[in-house]
């Protein structure tokens, strides 16, 4: 399995995803500029964090539209694991690979802090070694994470079980104060209908090596850990 | 061929909430003493020069372009576009 980490002008996650993926998990994997990026070269694909573009019009819009991502389309078609973290899950659904939207966090602020997920579902490419209700500590840090959906588009994703991540609190139950950017149903990362496309909002990378967790555990890497393959 | 100016302004339908235009009406407007403005919406405005024959083809091609590059997500958002006129 060879994994492609895309950057894009903007993307500061990068780095951070690659040492995991080589330092962590000796993984094959090349960090690879959107321009240069060739889909049929790898395995699978990681859209990391940042601001592409600067989040300009609307974060993940413009990288969106680059070519990098009509490769990422094929890949996604041919059943590849496609993961996008925070401003990769952006250009997922600015794409259109993901559904939804991603606005201004409810509170305005840009939220840095640990956060507890809840899984919702084992039935993904990058969940399926993980038990359904297990709950991960991991890093957000956005100001553009609130998850809108219409209610029938909201409707479909939970009957299709393409809720990947909700925000929970200590009780491991998804509520108000558990919510950090007022997303609807508390959404903090959901799949495609092929459930090979999974994107969301914390930072696995960053809670990948107990040394970096405050909880001494390396929850996030149970997700990249996927991409062994 | 002559050139337009086309106005393009996105903003959050109302299933969708606007903290920003929330805040400035409650922080700012109501405190400031305008109880008048009952509510504010804050949205993205772009202005564009558009080469086209008439008005009429400046907003076919905005209206194209807006919907195939996705200038907006219609998810959630409304978009508004209007032709002011040839520029000067």
């Amino acid at each position: 399995m060879k994994t492609a980490v895309v950057r894009f002008p903007g993307s500061n996650c990068d780095l951070d995803v690659f040492h995991v993926l080589k330092d962590v998990l000796k993984l094959e994997a090349d960090l690879v500029w959107h321009r240069d990026f060739a889909g049929e070269e790898y395995d699978s694909v990681v859209l990391p964090g940042g601001f592409s573009y600067g989040d300009y019009l609307r974060a993940g819009t413009i990288a969106a539209h680059s070519p990098a991502m009509e490769q990422v389309r094929v890949m996604a078609k041919e059943g590849k694991p496609v993961i996008g973290i925070c401003n990769g899950f952006q250009i997922l659904i600015e794409s259109g690979l993901l559904p939804g939207a991603l606005l201004r966090n409810e509170c305005l602020a840009f939220v840095c802090k640990w956060v507890k997920v809840r899984v919702e579902t084992s039935d993904t490419v990058f969940t399926r070694a993980i038990q359904k209700g297990a709950v991960l500590d991991m890093p957000i840090a956005h100001a553009e994470g609130r998850y809108v959906n219409d209610p029938e588009g909201l409707k479909e994703l939970d009957e299709n079980g393409q809720v990947v991540f909700r925000y929970v609190n200590n009780q491991s139950v998804p509520s108000e104060d558990s919510n950090p950017n007022g997303s609807m149903d508390c959404v903090a990362g959901i799949c495609n209908e092929d459930r090979n496309v999974v994107g969301l909002m914390p930072h696995p990378e960053r809670a990948s090596e107990p040394i970096l967790s405050p909880f001494s555990n390396s929850d996030g890497l149970r997700i990249l850990a996927a991409l062994r393959g | 061929m002559p050139i337009f100016t086309v106005e393009v302004i996105i903003e959050n339908k109302k299933m969708a909430r606007d903290p920003e235009g929330e805040t400035i009406a409650r922080e700012l407007v109501s405190r400031g003493g305008f109880s008048e403005v009952k509510s504010i919406r804050a949205g993205k405005y772009l202005r564009l020069h558009v080469q086209a024959t008439d008005s009429e083809e400046a907003e076919r091609i905005v209206n194209k372009m807006s919907n195939t590059l996705r200038l907006f997500n219609p998810v959630v958002h409304n978009c508004t576009i209007r032709v002011r006129g040839e520029t000067e």
